[in-house]
C-alpha cells in the first residue's frame, strides 16, 4: 500500500512498494514488447514482401488494429483465460503472464504495421541490388529486418509506449492485485479512486519519467549504432 | 552454387521489350563474347539501361530470347552489375562486401580475407569500418564496384559507372575496371562519356531508339562510323 | 540489442515462473469499499503471519465480484449484498455464506446543501427532498453492493429513478472513489459506504448529510466458491481465510482497524455459524 506521501518522497526514500510496482510495470511491458516483436516483425516483413489475394485487406486490418481499445483486448483475453474460458485450465487469469499476453496482443498490430511500412520502403530501395546479388526470399526478409533495425527500434518503442501507458487491459486481466499485478497505471487509477489525487499525479509523473528515460536510452543506442553501421 | 556453365557468350536474339505499349527495345540482336571491354553508346532513352538490366537477368524480354553461355536460365551465376546509382546496404564498407561474398557462396572462412583483398583493390582499405552510406560519391562507386567484383564475375555490367564523378574519382574507377578487364573479366558498359569509351573499350555498340545500329572495334567506330545515326551522335547532333 | 531482448525475456519468464511457484495463495474477489478503505492492508498481513497464505484481492463491485466467483476465477468472494449472495449460494456457486461485519452507508452531499437535507435522520425523506428539488445526485450505477442498496432505498422512497436518469440523477458506472470524486466536482449528493468515505482523501466541500438511519445498515458476507462447480478452487486455503474472518481473532482484528480514531467496520459474525 502506498502511503499518502509525496511521490518524490517515495522515490527519495526508496519505497519498496513503489519500486516493486515500477519493476512489475517495466517487466510486463518489456516482455509484451518482446513477445509482440517476435510475432510482429516477421509478420510485418512478410506482408511487405509477399503478394496474395486479400493482402490489401490484411494490411488495412492490421493498420486499423493499431487502434485496438485496451479494454476490448483485456476483455477478450479475460474471457479466454477465465476458468470458465477455453484456456482456463492454465490458471493464468490475474497473473502477470496474463497481463503480458494482453499487452502483447494490443501492440503486435502496431509493431507489425510499422514494420510492414518500413520494410516495404527499404525493399523498394534494395530490390535491384538484392536481385542482382541473387538473394533468396528467406534471406531477403532477414536482410531487410536487419538493415531496418534502427527504424524498427522506433516501432518497438511505439509499442512499448502504448503498453506501458494503457490501463484498461491490465486492470481487467491482472485484477490490480497489490504486490502481484499492480502496475503504475492501475495504481494511478486506484489512487484516483481513493481521492488521493496528488499521489496519483506523482505516480503519473514517475511513469512519464520512466518512459522518457527508456526512449532516451533507445535513442542513444540507435544514434551510436547508426554512427557505427549507418 | 556456381555451375561449371559459362556466362558467355551473352546473346540477344530478336529481343523486344515493351512497357504499357511503349517499345523500349526493338528486335535487338547482340552477341557479347570474351575479350576486351565492350561499350554501348547512344543517346539518353535509347534503351541502354534496359539492355543491361536484361543482360543481368533482372528483366525478361517481351519477345525474343536472351541466353548466357547457351543457357536460358536468368539466375545470375557469375555475372554482376554496377547500377548507375548503386544502393549501399546500411552496413559498413566491409559489411557490404562481406554480404555480397556470402550471397555468392564464398565459404565463410574465406570471407574476411576476400573482403580485405577487394577493399584494397578498390583503394578503400582505410575505410573498412565506416558506414557505407557515409562515404563520398566516388568512394561509394568504388565500393559498389568492389561489391560487384565480390561475385567473382565472368561478365561485369556497368551502367554509366562514372556519371556525376569528378575526374580523380573517375580515374580511380576506370583503373579498377581496367585491372578487372586485364584479369579476364568481360566488361559490358553503357556510357555517355566518349572519352571513357575510347580509353577503355575494345569494341563499341551504337544504339538509338531501342535498336542496335552499329557494332565495330572502337578505333574503327570513332574513325569512320557507318550508320547516319552514329555519325550524327559523334558530331554532337541531337539524336533521338 | 539481442542481449537486451533476452534480458527482458528472462525477466518475463522469471515473472511467470514466480507466479506459478506461489501455490500457497488464494484469490479473493471483493469490493472496492473493503479495498479502498484500507481494511485489507490491515487484515491480510495478520492473516499471512498466522497462516502463511497470500491473499490476492481483486477489488470489484459486488455484482462483478460475484460474477468472478461464478466463473471460477476467484477462490473466495467477500461482498455486501445479502440477497445476491444468497442467490449465489442457492445457485450452487458458493458453499455457504457467513456474515462477517457491517458498516453503514452515509448520504454525502455538498456543504451548500441545495436539497436542505443536512442533519436529517430519515434517509427516505431526504431522498424524496432531493428528488423534489431535482438536486444533482451521483449513482455508482455499477451493480455494486452500494448501488443495490441505493436502488432499494429509492424504491422504498417511492421514487421512479428510471424516469430521472440523465437529468438530476447521474449514473456513472464506476467505483466508490470515482463516484465521490464526481460528486465533489458536480456539487452532487451520493450514497457512500462509511469506510470509503472516512479514508477518502479528496473530501473538501463534501459533508455527511444523513447518517444513522437503520435503513443504512450495510452487511458484509464471505463465501467459499464451490469446489464442485470449479475444481480449480483452493478449497482448504480458501476455507482457512473464511474461518479466520469469522474467528474471534479475525473479528477482533476487524474491530481494531481505525482511521483517525474512527472504527470503520463492526464485526458481527454469529459465533454459532463457524464451520
Amino acid at each position: 500500500m502506498l502511503e499518502s506521501a509525496s511521490a518524490f518522497h517515495l522515490i527519495l526514500s526508496g519505497d519498496p512498494t513503489l519500486f516493486a510496482i515500477v519493476r512489475l510495470s517495466l517487466a510486463v511491458s518489456l516482455s509484451a514488447v518482446l513477445l509482440a516483436a517476435l510475432v510482429g516483425l516477421p509478420l510485418g516483413g512478410l506482408l511487405a514482401l509477399t503478394r496474395f489475394p486479400g493482402r490489401d485487406a490484411v494490411v488495412v486490418l492490421i493498420n486499423a488494429f493499431m487502434g485496438l481499445p485496451p479494454v476490448v483486448v483485456g476483455l477478450t483475453v479475460f474471457l479466454l483465460l477465465s476458468r470458465s474460458g477455453p484456456l482456463g485450465s492454465f490458471g493464468l487469469l490475474f497473473t502477470p503472464t496474463a497481463m503480458v499476453i494482453a499487452q502483447a496482443v494490443l501492440i503486435t498490430p502496431i509493431i507489425a504495421a510499422l514494420t510492414r511500412q518500413t520494410v516495404e520502403d527499404l525493399w523498394s530501395e534494395y530490390r535491384d541490388e538484392m536481385n542482382a546479388m541473387g538473394v533468396g526470399p528467406a534471406q531477403r526478409l532477414a536482410t531487410l529486418l536487419y538493415d531496418a533495425r534502427f527504424s524498427l527500434v522506433t516501432a518497438m518503442l511505439a509499442g512499448f509506449g502504448r503498453a506501458a501507458a494503457e490501463v484498461g487491459a491490465v486492470m481487467i486481466v491482472g485484477g490490480n492485485i497489490e504486490g502481484f499485478t499492480r502496475t503504475m497505471t492501475t495504481a494511478i487509477a486506484l489512487e484516483t479512486s481513493k481521492g488521493d489525487l496528488p499521489l496519483a499525479m506523482g505516480l503519473g509523473a514517475i511513469l512519464l519519467t520512466l518512459i522518457l528515460l527508456i526512449n532516451s536510452a533507445a535513442w542513444g543506442v540507435r544514434a551510436i549504432g547508426e554512427r557505427q553501421a549507418g | 552454387m556456381r555451375g561449371p556453365v559459362s556466362e558467355l557468350p551473352l546473346v540477344f536474339e530478336a529481343v523486344c521489350y515493351a512497357v504499357g505499349g511503349t517499345q523500349i527495345l526493338r528486335s535487338l540482336d547482340l552477341t557479347i563474347a570474351p575479350g576486351a571491354p565492350s561499350a554501348i553508346i547512344g543517346p539518353n532513352g535509347s534503351g541502354k539501361t534496359t539492355l543491361l538490366r536484361m543482360a543481368m537477368g533482372l528483366l525478361a524480354p517481351t519477345s525474343g530470347r536472351v541466353t548466357w553461355g547457351g543457357q536460358t536460365d536468368p539466375a545470375p551465376r557469375r555475372r554482376a552489375i554496377l547500377f548507375q546509382r548503386p544502393v549501399m546496404l546500411r552496413r559498413t564498407a566491409a559489411g557490404n562486401i562481406a554480404y555480397a561474398l556470402r550471397q555468392a557462396g564464398c565459404p565463410s572462412a574465406r570471407v574476411a580475407g576476400r573482403v580485405e583483398e577487394l577493399l584494397a583493390q578498390a583503394g578503400l582499405s582505410g575505410l573498412a569500418s565506416r558506414p557505407a552510406r557515409r562515404l563520398s560519391g566516388g568512394e561509394q562507386q568504388r565500393l559498389a564496384l568492389a561489391r560487384a567484383l565480390a561475385r567473382d564475375p565472368e561478365l561485369l555490367l556497368l551502367d554509366e559507372p562514372t556519371a556525376n564523378l569528378d575526374p580523380a574519382a573517375t580515374r580511380a574507377v576506370e583503373d579498377i575496371v581496367r585491372i578487372a578487364a586485364q584479369s579476364g573479366v568481360k566488361i559490358l558498359m553503357a556510357s555517355h562519356d566518349l572519352g571513357q569509351v575510347r580509353r577503355l573499350a575494345g569494341d563499341v555498340r551504337f544504339m538509338s531508339a531501342g535498336a542496335m545500329h552499329e557494332s565495330a572495334p572502337a578505333a574503327e567506330f570513332f574513325q569512320s562510323a557507318k550508320s547516319p545515326e552514329a555519325q550524327a551522335f559523334l558530331r554532337g547532333d541531337i539524336v533521338t | 540489442m539481442l542481449k537486451r531482448l533476452s534480458l527482458a525475456l528472462a525477466l518475463g519468464l522469471a515473472l511467470s515462473a514466480g507466479a506459478s511457484a506461489q501455490d500457497r495463495s488464494i484469490v479473493v474477489a471483493s469490493t472496492t469499499s473493503t479495498q479502498d478503505s484500507g481494511l485489507f492492508n490491515h487484515l491480510l498481513p495478520l492473516f499471512k503471519a498466522k497462516s502463511g497464505i497470500d491473499v490476492k484481492v481483486i477489488a470489484q463491485g459486488t455484482g462483478q465480484a460475484l460474477d468472478t466467483g461464478r466463473r471460477g476465477d476467484a477462490d473466495v468472494v467477500f461482498v455486501h449484498a445479502q440477497p445476491q449472495e444468497e442467490k449465489f449460494v442457492a445457485d450452487g456457486f458458493g458453499v455457504k455464506r457467513f456474515g462477517v461485519m457491517y458498516n453503514d452507508f452515509v448520504l454525502i452531499g455538498p456543504a451548500a446543501d441545495p436539497a436542505g437535507v443536512r442533519g436529517q435522520k430519515d434517509i427516505v425523506a431526504a431522498l424524496v427532498a432531493i428528488q423534489q428539488k431535482a438536486a444533482p445526485f451521483v449513482s455508482r450505477g455499477d451493480k455494486s453492493g452500494t448501488h443495490s442498496a441505493e436502488l432499494a432505498l429509492w424504491k422504498t422512497a417511492g421514487v421512479d429513478i428510471a424516469a430521472s436518469k440523465g437529468t438530476w440523477y447521474r449514473e456513472i458506472g464506476q467505483g466508490m472513489g470515482a463516484a465521490l470524486n464526481t460528486a465533489k466536482a458536480m456539487g452532487a449528493y451520493v450514497l457512500a459506504d462509511r469506510g470509503t468515505w472516512i479514508s477518502f482523501k479528496n473530501k473538501d466541500g463534501l459533508v455527511v448529510a444523513v447518517e444513522g438511519d437503520r435503513k443504512l445498515f450495510n452487511q458484509y458476507g464471505v463465501i467459499l466458491v464451490s469446489p464442485q462447480k470449479h475444481p480449480s478452487v483452493k478449497k482448504d486455503l480458501g476455507q482457512a481465510f473464511v474461518d479466520y474472518l469469522v474467528s474471534a481473532e479475525g473479528q477482533a482484528a476487524i474491530a481494531a482497524y481505525k482511521i483517525e480514531g474512527q472504527q470503520l467496520f463492526f464485526p458481527n459474525a454469529d459465533p454459532g455459524q463457524r464451520s
